[in-house]
């Protein structure tokens, strides 16, 4: 780094200023364990800056360095903690831009703590000066250090066998407008939309509190609407009351009311942080309480390629703190979400073993070791109209959450909630039928259409609603040629 | 009133044919078949009776389609039938599919019951008003 003004040869241990890269920092040579937890970053160097200098840094700020070498190293088994940047490659068709891969040694973390993994990976190192800008693309998180967290308390097999719903995507809605309503309001909007054959509805990040509705006013409404939904379809319905509030108290006493009420699914924001959110997951796994976290926030630092941490470093971290729901995306609605990379963050929620996919920017091997699975969540510009799509790209194992798009039905939100519904089972009978519902969607909908007046208002409503964008996420990787 | 559990309930009652072709489906996939009945559609009656054990190893539908039928013989008209796929992959191990295929010609629906407590609280629960008479007679006929 060019704080280095002197070349001449000293000895490791001098004290004084040496380059990271010569401070053990980094080693091309270096073989990962099966039990490092590996990272890879996305480093952009100040200009003059040595790409390699700069991964070094990364890993050194990352671990244990200091700007400066301390005769204390000595005292510790100094090689074992130093983080190794091992591999460094260009960013394809991104001039300036290294993929660094670090490893770092499993008895840096503290087992079972989220918080722990960030503190040091992302910690001080995003705002160390020779950098100017740094992104967390992702983790290899070794089966050992997965086994020290509970995960999921829930988890998608389980809550399937609770809510009894199989074979299918669930439907939600977000309760809209998503301030102002008073609690009698708000439950009317619950009511109809559980009546009219949605599984769960949903209150929105922002509701907490409010002058306009307090939330004991909120959750007695809600389930006052849950428990008459329930009554007149014969099935399991659930609102997820948000719990997020300004202390830790605070929201275990509202998840208290929630359970004493008998809700099957409670909420927290992403904001309240990784800690609070694994404090929720405890008491979600001893309260039998299926836990949806909604990603408010997470844009600020996900979005741009170039700095923050990917999305996917998000999922793997609230799959191992142990969420249930987890909003990823929707490829087709109005946030952002380009098709691959969605794709792999599904894959991190949903599957057991992720492997290496550069093209849905999966960088390492992940092995969930049976951890519990997290149902993703795909909430946002959504309409029945694009069912056959969703269903495509998401598969079945989604909460697909039509807001506006049941809300806003011409003829009143439980009509909104039946041509969702209906569009969804034709979909999924058309499709295990062996029919091509990528190419005869549109058909399928226009016969389901045809005896369910609901539906053919929803089709005619958003006919022409399309979310057309480009994508400011999305996998660099130079695609390689299969063998076969 | 039209219970809405199962995974086509909002569609028109299922043909003969819509339903082997879903069979179809889930013999593809390797997942055992089962049919099921009862008298109780409360939401929580999760155990519903077997009809006989679930067709592993299954290759034809038509064998599930005879037992639906042989059960139907007993039932039809009298109590709900659903049949479900089972599929025994690890870190499944449970329903991938499930659905009625026959209702009771009479569905009274549910009666929702609210106990008062202390402040705003609300105890609710829901029951069946056909489970209000005895097993094996709370259908018609």
């Amino acid at each position: 780094m060019n704080m280095v003004a002197s070349e001449k040869k000293r000895g490791r241990y001098d004290a004084g200023v040496l380059k990271y890269k010569d401070m053990g920092y980094f080693d091309l040579s270096y073989e990962p364990k099966d039990t490092d937890i590996l990272a890879c970053f996305r480093v952009t160097p100040q200009d003059g800056v040595d790409p390699e200098e700069a991964a070094a840094a990364v890993a050194g700020e990352s671990s244990t360095a200091t700007w400066t070498v301390v005769w204390t190293d000595r005292l510790t088994a100094c090689d074992k903690y130093r983080a190794k940047c091992y591999r460094i490659e260009p960013v394809p068709g991104n001039p300036n831009q290294w993929f660094a891969y670090i490893a770092y040694d499993l008895d840096l973390f503290e087992p079972g703590s989220v918080v722990n993994m960030m503190a040091s990976i992302i910690g001080n190192v995003f705002g160390f000066k020779p950098l100017k800008a740094l992104r967390l693309e992702d983790l290899r998180i070794p089966a050992e250090y997965v086994k020290t967290f509970d995960g999921p308390p829930t988890g998608i097999v389980v809550e399937r066998e609770r809510l009894d719903k199989f074979g299918r995507p669930l439907l939600g809605c977000t309760v809209k407008p998503k301030l102002g309503l008073s609690g009698r309001n708000y439950g009317r909007v619950v009511y109809e939309a559980l009546k009219g054959g949605l599984d769960f509805t949903k209150d929105d990040e922002n509701i907490n509190s409010q002058p306009f509705m307090h939330w004991r006013d909120r959750f007695l409404y809600c389930m006052e609407a849950v428990n008459k939904a329930q009554a007149m379809t014969g099935e399991v319905k659930g609102h997820y009351l948000n719990v997020t509030a300004a202390t830790m108290e605070e929201m275990y006493e509202r998840a208290e009311f929630a359970k004493e009420l008998g809700s099957v699914i409670i909420m927290i924001d992403l904001v309240i942080g990784f800690t609070a959110i694994q404090s929720m997951s405890k008491w979600a796994r001893k309260n039998d309480m299926i836990l949806h976290l909604h990603r408010a926030g997470h844009s600020t630092y996900t979005r741009q390629k170039n700095h923050g941490v990917s999305f996917r470093v998000i999922a793997k971290w609230a799959r191992l703190a142990g969420v249930d729901h987890i909003h990823a995306g929707t490829v087709v609605g109005k946030l952002e979400g380009d098709p691959a990379t969605t794709r792999g963050y599904y894959d991190i929620c949903r599957e057991n073993f992720n492997p290496k996919r550069l093209e849905h920017g999966l960088f390492f091997d992940q092995d969930w070791a049976g951890l519990r699975k997290v149902m993703p969540v795909a909430s946002g510009g959504i309409h029945a109209g694009q069912m056959h799509q969703l269903l495509t790209l998401l598969g079945e194992d989604v909460v697909l959450q039509f807001g506006g798009g049941t809300i806003g039905h011409p003829m009143g939100i439980a009509a909104g909630a039946t041509a969702n519904r209906v569009a969804l089972e034709a979909m999924i009978l058309a499709r295990n039928e062996g029919r091509d519902i990528m190419a005869e969607g549109p058909e399928i909908l226009a016969e389901a259409a045809r005896w369910c007046k609901p539906l053919a208002q929803a089709l005619e409503t958003w006919k022409d609603v399309t979310f057309d964008y480009a994508s400011t996420d999305t996998p660099d990787f130079v695609p390689t040629p299969t063998m076969v | 009133m039209h219970i809405t559990q199962g995974t086509f309930s909002f569609l028109p009652p299922l043909t003969d044919e819509q339903i082997k072709k879903q069979i179809e489906y889930c013999i593809a996939k390797g997942w055992a078949v089962n049919i099921e009945f009862t008298d109780d559609p409360h939401p929580r009656n999760t155990y519903w009776e077997m009809w006989g054990l679930p067709m592993f190893d299954l290759t034809d539908a038509a064998a599930v389609m005879y037992e639906l039928n042989e059960c139907r013989k007993v039932y039809k008209g009298r109590a709900y039938i659903r049949i479900s796929a089972f599929d025994s992959s690890p870190g499944w191990e449970s329903l991938r599919l499930s659905f009625i295929t026959d209702r009771p010609d009479d569905e009274p629906g549910f009666d929702l019951r609210r106990e008062e407590s202390r402040g705003r609280m609300q105890r609710y629960s829901i029951r069946a008003y056909a489970t209000e008479r005895p097993m094996g007679a709370r259908y018609g006929r």
